[in-house]
């Protein structure tokens, strides 16, 4: 069957692969590009908006803690980002849990809170990432998560839940105020259901004392030194939880996630940064100049026609980081996006894939 | 830069400043669209593409019934219009990067493919680059008589030229096997300035290329047509002329028709943004339509909008063609347009006349447009420098 397809595709539709067809007449019908279909949408906690997602037959599921990127189109323009899904990653079933959290700048996060409906489809790219729990369990987990870092932590949560796990688990999570909480109900009836489940929330906003520290973690979990602890959360929980399993000499026994916020509102002016050219693994101080410049001083000769803006031959992809285009003034920081090097000058650090 | 084009009250002086200004405006003009583009463009050329799709489809379920004369009919008339959008409103706009802003992966210039033998990477090449840097300028655009043809007084008559209407109906003909040559510039090979190790790769990617392009229309559908075979291949051979017929004219009607200039290279060194407009400007031809017409050529129907913004969106151009006019009327620049017939008619005109020995033909009449230039401080004397 598949022989046959591709031999249609060879023959038949050349020079346009069998999908572009498909597509057209459902767009989860493609063959290998992978879409899923929104068929519930909850609005649970506030800020936050949970989705549940029907992948096309390719998908082959996600190993808990690890994350998806979806492609939504936003104004005509399609935007990517990556998420964790928060469901068990039991493979019988299919579907895609994903709880977002609508941060002020994110364009995406915004527009998914705000518009998703049930029936809308969006683009889908196979699980990946190594922040994941191991074969076999450990015997004891630490799962410490802060605000939307929640959602790696949350499926491997409900993972080891749904395969009656019998070790012991602390589940610490930081976030404003309980109404923020995605999920609080469930995780209250997790630990209900499990005696081995402890779960636990801290409010440093409006608490006293609620700040991660090393009491802390021993009052609630004294057996932590033997445990793996899993931890995901913006960067002064993550520091916090460092400083102390380091002072602990436990450091192999941290398994974390970086935790990235909407990129932050850059100076366009401001030449700073590293250039890292990734494709080749030559790294440079950003000088301000544009990206087929900057690659050319640093002895990199990519390909180029027009030099100004019109031929597309310099078209590469930047892999992460934030670039300007000097034609238009546009910042983009989307990952993974083709650029035209010729026009683009890099705000910040910049990963190239030349 | 001295610029010669016919006016009729004599040379036309554009200072500077003036020139500087042309480029703001329409650096504004490029801004305010760029801004504007979202979900309704998107939706249009997926419109085209939805369209595209339907008459192929049509099309080749039509040849089915080809041994009626009327479906045969129907069949071409339905393949050919398929191919005539893909190569134009889609294929050449996508692969200009007209719609990568969509950041959609399946539209992005740096992958598309179109449905005609020419590999997309190699006309990424020799048009987007070379002919549309060096629009108009001698000996650095190829597209100026690609090679074989006497398109412009400025080129060299031989005796080779009298052939210059048959060469340009063959490359009519044939055009999309035209296209597919033209990286490989084959004349250069030939008076040596090319090697033949240079292009060994180009031919790799072009027999791939054609070579399934071929098996596609020739093989593998009149063969799904069982004994209808001979049938179904004439339809899809026919389809591709139909092709070929309409996109030679319309692209030999964006440059060669009476009143288009050409450029030397001394004119076009070190060239500011406003200048290079200006160039694109003078070098370029509209035709007047419908907006069928319009659609059904890619949009090059505005090849002078094309020109000034190949990557923005082509659906962009309609709207934006009073505006450019407008802009050239201010200035007193010559905006080429005219009916269909009347720029074929020029462009076969002009075919016939540079076949001809440059004493039995008269030199056309020409008023000049000066662009004065900045002096360059970099570059020497100042003699160089306009004219
Ligand atoms: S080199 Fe032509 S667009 Fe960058």
């Amino acid at each position: 069957m598949v022989g046959l397809l591709d031999l249609v595709s060879k023959t038949m539709t050349t020079p346009h692969p069998l999908d572009r067809y498909l597509e057209l007449v459902r767009p989860t019908l493609t063959r290998r590009s992978m879409r899923a279909e929104i068929t519930h949408v909850r609005r649970s906690a506030v800020g936050s908006v949970t989705l549940t997602l029907k992948p096309g037959r390719q998908w082959s599921g996600h190993i808990a803690g690890q994350y998806i990127q979806i492609g939504v189109v936003i104004d005509g323009v399609r935007h990517t980002r990556c998420y964790s899904p928060v469901n068990a990653d039991t493979r019988r079933d299919r579907h895609i849990e994903l709880t977002i959290k609508a941060h002020p700048h994110g364009l995406v996060s915004n527009h998914l809170h705000e518009n998703a409906i049930p029936g809308m489809v969006v683009d889908l790219e196979p699980a990946a990432g190594v922040f994941h729990l191991p074969q076999p369990r450990p015997e004891r987990i630490v799962l410490i998560s802060g605000g939307s870092g929640i959602t790696p932590v949350l499926s491997m949560l409900r993972t080891l839940a749904n395969e009656g796990y019998r070790g012991e688990i602390l589940f610490l999570h930081y976030n404003r105020s309980p109404e923020y909480v995605p999920h609080r109900q469930e995780l209250e009836a997790i630990a209900m259901q499990h005696g081995n489940v402890r779960v636990e929330f801290r409010y440093p906003e409006t608490q006293r004392h609620a700040n991660f520290g090393y009491d802390e973690l021993e009052a609630l979990a004294p057996w932590f030194p033997s445990a793996q602890t899993y931890l995901c959360g913006p960067p002064g929980l993550m520091a916090a939880v460092r400083t102390v399993y380091e002072a602990e000499q436990l450091g192999d026994r941290l398994h974390s996630e970086e935790f990235t916020l909407a990129t932050a509102v850059v100076n366009p002016e401001d030449a700073e940064g590293k250039l890292t050219f990734s494709g080749s693994g030559v790294v440079a101080e950003n000088s301000g100049e544009t990206l087929l410049e900057q690659a050319e001083s640093a002895g990199l000769s990519p390909e180029y026609g027009c030099r100004m803006g019109i031929c597309f031959t310099c078209t590469a992809v930047k892999r992460s980081g934030c670039t300007r285009n000097l034609r238009t003034g546009e910042l983009d920081s989307d990952p993974d996006q083709p650029i035209q090097l010729c026009i683009s000058a890099p705000v910040g650090d910049v990963d190239i894939a030349i | 830069m001295a610029i010669l084009t016919e006016t009729t009250e004599g040379p036309l002086v554009l200072s500077v400043e003036q020139v500087e200004e042309i480029g703001r405006e329409l650096d504004a003009l490029r801004a305010r669209i760029t801004e504007d583009l979202g979900a309704g463009d998107r939706e249009y050329i997926y419109n085209v593409i939805r369209a595209q799709r339907g008459f192929e489809i049509a099309g080749r379920g039509l040849l089915y019934l080809g041994f009626l004369p009327p479906f045969w009919l129907a069949g071409v008339a339905a393949l050919s219009i398929s191919k005539i959008l893909d190569n134009m409103e889609i294929g050449h706009n996508v692969m200009h990067g007209q719609w990568d802003w969509m950041r959609e992966p399946t539209l992005n210039s740096r992958v598309f493919e179109w449905d005609t033998v020419c590999p997309g990477d190699q006309w990424r090449h020799s048009h987007n680059y070379m002919h549309h840097t060096y629009t108009n300028i001698l000996d650095m655009d190829r597209d100026i008589g690609y090679g074989i043809l006497r398109v412009d007084e400025a080129q060299s008559w031989n005796v080779l030229r009298l052939g210059n209407p048959l060469y340009a109906f063959i490359l009519m003909v044939a055009f999309e096997w035209g296209v597919m040559g033209h990286d490989l510039e084959v004349e250069n090979i030939v008076r040596g300035k090319k090697s033949w190790s240079e292009i060994k790769t180009l031919v790799k990617g072009q027999m791939r290329k054609a070579g399934r392009q071929v098996l596609k229309d020739y093989v593998v559908f009149p063969a799904l047509t069982g004994p209808l075979f001979l049938s179904t291949l004439t339809a899809n051979f026919t389809a591709n002329i139909v092709r070929n017929l309409w996109t030679f004219s319309i692209i030999f009607c964006g440059h060669f028709p009476t009143g288009v200039q050409t450029f030397t290279q001394e004119e076009c060194a070190e060239e500011t943004q406003g200048e290079w407009y200006v160039r694109q400007m003078l070098g370029s031809a509209n035709i007047k339509g419908s907006k069928l017409f319009h659609i059904m050529s890619g949009n090059l129907s505005h090849q002078i909008e094309h020109h000034l913004f190949p990557d923005l969106p082509a659906n962009r151009y309609p709207e934006i063609a009073p505006e450019v006019k407008a802009l050239c009327e201010k200035h007193g620049l010559p905006y080429n347009t005219g009916r269909f017939a009347k720029q074929i008619g020029s462009v076969w005109g002009k075919l016939f006349k540079l076949a001809l020995p440059p004493f039995l033909v008269k030199n056309s009449q020409q008023a000049g447009v000066i662009v004065m230039r900045r002096v360059q401080p970099t570059t020497a004397s100042p003699k160089e420098v306009g004219v």
